[in-house]
This record gives C-alpha cells, sequence and structure tokens, in this order.
C-alpha cells in the first residue's frame, strides 16, 4: 500500500456519504463498460470457433471467399480482400482528411473573423450528424459518375503516365472502387477531425500567442511555432478518432466501393470490399454454420484491425508528447 | 323466363368448367375457425414481403387471425423454423438437403406460394428503346468473363446492332445474399457445365467478374448510371422502374416476354417433385421464361399446437387458393394448376398428434 492510496482512502472516509455512493455508481458504470467489451468479444470468439477450427489462419491470409461448393471450388473462407480493402480506404481517406480538416480549423480559429468563424464551425458540425446512407446514396449517383468521367481519367493521364506509379491509377475507370470509397469516407471523417482539431487549437494558451507577438512574430510564425507544437498531439488524436470511424463506417461504403472481392491488386482504381460491407451484405442470408461462423469471424477481425490501428496512435500520440516533453525541458 | 335460366345454367357450367382446371378449393375459407389460434408468426425473404403484406392483411379481414411476417431474408427464414422460433419460415431458395437434416421439429414441407423471374437489364446508350437478346450462351459467358466486349462474335450474332459496339461489358450483380442471385445462378448452373463446375448457385456467390450492388436498387442504380453495363433484377422491379429488359431463349428456342403467366408456365406441364423442393428454371414448357423460381412457405409436417396446425393449414390453403388472385396485380406470377394440385397433397400431410391438421371440409 502506498501513501498515496492511503491518503485518498482518509479522504474518502472523511467525505459525505453520498461520495460513496456516487463512487459506487460511476465505478459500476464503468465496470459494465469493460464487461459489456469482454461479453462481446467472448460471443465473436465463440461464434466463430467452427471457422476458426477449420480455416486457421487461412482465413487471414486466403484472398477466396466461396460460400458454394461446386466440383472444383470447395467452401473456402479467406478474408485478405476485405482486410485489404478496409485497410486501403481509410488510409487513402485519413490522408485525404486530414490536410483539408487542419487547414479550415486553423482557418476557423485563427484567421476567421468570429462573425464568419462561428457559423462555419457550427455548420462543419452539423455534417456529423448526417446519417451515412445519406452520404452513400449522395456517393453513388454523384460522386460516381464524377469520379468515373472526370477525376479517374485525369488521374490516368497524370499520374498514369508515370512509371512505377501508374500502377496506382492502372485498369478501367468503373467510379465505383477504392478510391471512391476512401473519398466518401474522407468526406465523412472530415467534420469529426475539423471539430476536435478546432477545439484544440482553441485550447493553446493565450498567453502563448500574445508572447510571440509580443517578441514580433508574424502571424505564420505564432502558428508554426506556438499553436501547431502545443496542439499537435491533440491533433494527431483527432485524425486517429476519423480513421475509427473510417474503419468501420458501413453503408456508405457499400454503395460505393464495387463490393468485389475478385482481386487485389496495386491500383486504387479496382473495385474493392470493405470487411464492415462484407457482413452487411452477406450475414442475413448466411445460411449455412460456416458460413455464419465466418462473418463472425470476420467481425473478429474488424475489431482486430480497430485495435491495431487504435494501439498504433496511442503510441504515436505518446510518442509526440513525449518529444514535447523533451524540447520544453 | 327460361331463356334466362337455360343461358345463366350454361353460364354456370362454362364457369365451372374453367374453374375445374386447378381451381377447385377456391372459397372454402370464408371465415375464422373458432377453434384455430389467432395469431402466428412467419419470418424470412424479403422477395415475397409485398405479397404477404397484401395478402395477411386480407386474410385477417375474412378469418380475424393476425399473421405477422419479418422479412429478415431467406437465411433468416430458414434458421428461425429450424430452431422452431416461428410458427412458418419461408424463402426463395430450396433448403439444402444439410439444412433439413438440422431442422429441430422433423420434416419441413416447402409449400410454394408464387413465383418470380429474374430479367437482364442493360445500358447500351447507342441501342435506344431497342431490346437486347441472350442465350444461355452468351448470359453465362459474360458473367463467367468469357465475353468481355459488347461486339463480340456470339453476341452480334442473336444483335446485329451491337456490331459497333467496341466496348467493354461492366457486369453488375447483387453484392448482398438474396434469392434473387439464387434463381440467377440457378439458371446459369443450369445451362453452363463451366458454371456448375466453378460457381454454383446460392444466395451469394463467388462472383468471377464484376460490380456488386446492394439491393435490386442497387443494381439497377449501377446499371442507370454506368454505360455499357449488363446486372439481373427481379421482373416487378424492373417493371416499376422502367428499366430496359433483355429477352431470354428459353429451352425452345423462343425468346417469350417475361410476363407473369409466361413465369406462370415455367412450371406447368413439366415433371415436378411431389416435395415441389425444385428449381424450374430453364424449363421445357415451350412458352415459359427460363429464368424463374419459386418462393415457399416452410412448415413442419409435424405439428405440435393443435390450434396453431388448424390455423397454419387453413392459411396455407387459402394462399395456395383464394390469394393466388392478389399475385399478378401485384407483379408476382401465380401458381401453374399442376403445382397447386401437388402443394395441395402437401398440406394434407400436415400433422397434428398423428392427425390430418387441415379440417375434412376443407380437404374433401
Amino acid at each position: 500500500m502506498t501513501v498515496k492510496n492511503s491518503i485518498s482512502r482518509r479522504a474518502t472516509k472523511a467525505a459525505d456519504p453520498s461520495d460513496r455512493v456516487f463512487t459506487a455508481l460511476v465505478g459500476a458504470a464503468s465496470t459494465l463498460v469493460v464487461a459489456l467489451l469482454v461479453g462481446f468479444i467472448l460471443l465473436l470468439v465463440l461464434d466463430s470457433t467452427d471457422s476458426i477450427r477449420r480455416f486457421g489462419l487461412g482465413f487471414l491470409a486466403g484472398s477466396k471467399w466461396n460460400p458454394v461448393k461446386t466440383e472444383i471450388n470447395p467452401i473456402v473462407f479467406g478474408a485478405l480482400p476485405y482486410i485489404f480493402g478496409t485497410i486501403v480506404t481509410s488510409l487513402i481517406a485519413l490522408v485525404l482528411a486530414t490536410p483539408l480538416a487542419l487547414g479550415s480549423a486553423i482557418f476557423v480559429s485563427e484567421y476567421a473573423p468570429s462573425w464568419l468563424g462561428k457559423p462555419v464551425a457550427f455548420v462543419i458540425e452539423l455534417l456529423v450528424a448526417i446519417p451515412s446512407v445519406a452520404y452513400g446514396v449522395w456517393g453513388l449517383f454523384v460522386l460516381v459518375p464524377i469520379m468515373r468521367n472526370d477525376v479517374e481519367p485525369f488521374l490516368q493521364a497524370t499520374i498514369g503516365k508515370i512509371p512505377i506509379l501508374g500502377a496506382l491509377v492502372a485498369g478501367p475507370p468503373f467510379g465505383q472502387d477504392l478510391l471512391t470509397g476512401g473519398v466518401v469516407l474522407a468526406i465523412m471523417i472530415l467534420p469529426t477531425i475539423l471539430s476536435l482539431s478546432r477545439e484544440i487549437i482553441a485550447q493553446v494558451p493565450r498567453l502563448q500567442k500574445e508572447g510571440m507577438l509580443a517578441l514580433g512574430a508574424t502571424k505564420w510564425e505564432v502558428l508554426s511555432k506556438a499553436v501547431l507544437p502545443y496542439a499537435r498531439g491533440g491533433i494527431v488524436g483527432a485524425s486517429m478518432l476519423g480513421l475509427a470511424r473510417a474503419i468501420g463506417e458501413t453503408m456508405a461504403v457499400t454503395m460505393v466501393i464495387g463490393n468485389s472481392s475478385t482481386r487485389i491488386s496495386p491500383s486504387i482504381l479496382t473495385p474493392g470490399y470493405t470487411i464492415a460491407s462484407a457482413i452487411a451484405n452477406q450475414f442475413t442470408e448466411a445460411d449455412s454454420p460456416v458460413y455464419f461462423s465466418a462473418i463472425v469471424e470476420l467481425g473478429l477481425v474488424l475489431l482486430l484491425v480497430a485495435s491495431v490501428f487504435n494501439i498504433g496512435s496511442r503510441v504515436l500520440v505518446g510518442r509526440i508528447a513525449k518529444r514535447e516533453g523533451g524540447a520544453d525541458a | 323466363m327460361k331463356k334466362t335460366f337455360i343461358l345463366l345454367s350454361c353460364l354456370f357450367i362454362v364457369a365451372a368448367g374453367i374453374g375445374a382446371q386447378g381451381k377447385a378449393g377456391l372459397g372454402l375459407i370464408k371465415s375464422g375457425d373458432p377453434n384455430e389460434a389467432k395469431n402466428l408468426t412467419g419470418a424470412g425473404g424479403t422477395f415475397p414481403a409485398v405479397l404477404y403484406t397484401k395478402w395477411f392483411a386480407e386474410y385477417a379481414k375474412l378469418t380475424g387471425v393476425q399473421v405477422n411476417y419479418q422479412s429478415i431474408g431467406s437465411g433468416g427464414g430458414i434458421k428461425s423454423i429450424s430452431d422452431m422460433t416461428v410458427d412458418f419460415g419461408a424463402s426463395d431458395g430450396p433448403m439444402t438437403d444439410d439444412q433439413l437434416a438440422a431442422a429441430k421439429g422433423g420434416k419441413i414441407f416447402h409449400i410454394p406460394t408464387a413465383m418470380g423471374a429474374v430479367v437482364p437489364t442493360f445500358n447500351i446508350p447507342e441501342l435506344g428503346k431497342d431490346t437486347l437478346r441472350f442465350t444461355a450462351d452468351t448470359i453465362s459467358a459474360i458473367y463467367l468473363g468469357d465475353i468481355i466486349k459488347w461486339n463480340d462474335d456470339k453476341l452480334v450474332a442473336d444483335n446485329p446492332k451491337l456490331k459497333n459496339v467496341d466496348k467493354y461489358i461492366v457486369v453488375v450483380h447483387r453484392s448482398d445474399g438474396s434469392g434473387t442471385t439464387n434463381i440467377w445462378t440457378s439458371y446459369l448452373t443450369a445451362v453452363s457445365d463451366k458454371w456448375a463446375k466453378a460457381v454454383g448457385a446460392a444466395n451469394s456467390v463467388q462472383w468471377p467478374v464484376g460490380l456488386g450492388g446492394k439491393g435490386n436498387e442497387g443494381v439497377a442504380g449501377n446499371v442507370k448510371q454506368t454505360p455499357y453495363s449488363i446486372g439481373y433484377v427481379e421482373e416487378a422491379y424492373a417493371v416499376q422502374n422502367k428499366l430496359p429488359v433483355g429477352l431470354v431463349k428459353n429451352k425452345s428456342g423462343k425468346y417469350p416476354v417475361p410476363t407473369t403467366s409466361a413465369v406462370t408456365m415455367a412450371a406447368q406441364g413439366v415433371v415436378l417433385p411431389d416435395d415441389l423442393r425444385v428449381k424450374v428454371v430453364n424449363s421445357d414448357n415451350p412458352e415459359a421464361y427460363p429464368v424463374v423460381g419459386f418462393t415457399w412457405i416452410l412448415a413442419y409436417q409435424q405439428q405440435t399446437d393443435p390450434a396453431k396446425a388448424l390455423a397454419l393449414t387453413r392459411l396455407l390453403w387459402w394462399a395456395t387458393h383464394d390469394a393466388q388472385s392478389y399475385n399478378a396485380g401485384l407483379e408476382y406470377a401465380p401458381l401453374a394448376p399442376d403445382v397447386v394440385k401437388k402443394a395441395e397433397t402437401l398440406i394434407k400431410a400436415i400433422q397434428v398428434n398423428g392427425m390430418q391438421a387441415l379440417p375434412a371440409t376443407i380437404s374433401k
């Protein structure tokens, strides 16, 4: 028992009894959350036992997803194309959304006059509340034709001409592919990253900024030397929250990604598939036990992918915070 | 007076003569039975949901029996009836032998309630309002990825207008598991050895090529927006949304327009097994549209609750007889007389406590 612990104990004893009730309540609440997660994982593992036993690691490494036994093709489930699609679309979304979100967060909180900044921030926060199926319908009917007719041919005419990089945009432009999935996701996670970054930038102590200005720094210098270093950890955290949303997003992506798991190719213009869309598409009609089990295992894999990203981002935020600490000292 | 009487009786005889062909058994259920359960629960496919909603509303008016149908998907329907959590299941694809063996309540009957067709739809700007003709060969080759351009010789042979359409075919299929896909892949399996060996038939399969759209609306949306694409949707959906519909050559070499009557013909005058657990694609009937299938209600042969058994068998009788008149209006094909006859045998074979569950007054 440490000194700190005994002090806090004594403090609790001395306090009002209502304090104890409250402690119990919040304790129970957090226990319940943890219990829910544990129960959730247990159920996923239990229901996917069939598939885990039958396919083992092949489930993660295999790229054939065949629910029907035929003369030459056995029933086999390999989730690699889904995992690949999930990671690629989420990364595209992150790469596209972060600079945009950060740019407008800086504009809204540092450059725009408050009569402009406040309503803009409000509108952006409204965007978070739009249901994802609405993004999907918009994506299918507005974005897909633009991607197919304008953006993708343009990419092929520019990047496509560069050796090696050209492979990224090879193949016929369908408009329904990993890139379009990523763009829809970017639009969806943009408001999340933006509103969080804006809050974080607003938290930068006034004194630091004013100090810089008093030293004769330009606006850019204030931003790059005082604001951004202070907010860096938070901004990375905001992007990671956006990424988490992108990984689990289902409906909007399903409607524009092409839902094809036939091949994994380096080109982002290939129709793809994400784990979440595979679950949404196939769950209701997964009519054999092993098929059902494989779909549940997909859920488990999705949880795994999300956890890996989450832990990765924790480490990243931690490193940044440490480096800042070092710089300050 | 006498003349009128003779005329009337002539009319009656003629009417009875028409009615006799498979239309016996109509009008036997006019009101509720005091001994029957007043609530039935069912779950299953989304394809018949529109029809069942109409049916069960009418049936409640007629008999006071409330039928609660949840359209959770055929897979869900099979699972629900296997676990005995519902009074009946519903499916657009027949249960497999493994599924039947896994059912907890014993033998399950497949009672057909309607038929549906799946049609190819396409988007080729050059064609304008012209339709396309497909054969078993060309459709399966397109979906296998063996025919990749619209001006392929095989396609041009049936459609001279495609000669100058030097474009790649964008193949669209359903991404979600569905009875529509089951009918489409069952047809491809029936007509193409290569398809049968490599892909097979099911609610969702491993597609050799193509983009996936979610639901009929997803496929139709993809085809509408993607020039030079081909997809497949339910016939009813194509009609309601005025999509271009391709014609498919049937076994006898004809190109029947997929009307509800051409769909019904697929199960008339052909050999059907007694359990009706059959795919009627590529029918021998020369008037039949070839890409069709049944949708079934799934019920246990051995019922345990007499009140429910009575309500269920009466409902099934009404569904396979009187209710068929609602089908065509909602773009579902009614059952052929041959099918109704076999369905009657199945309904009569449903038992509770070792006795026929259907009242003798109906089954006579």
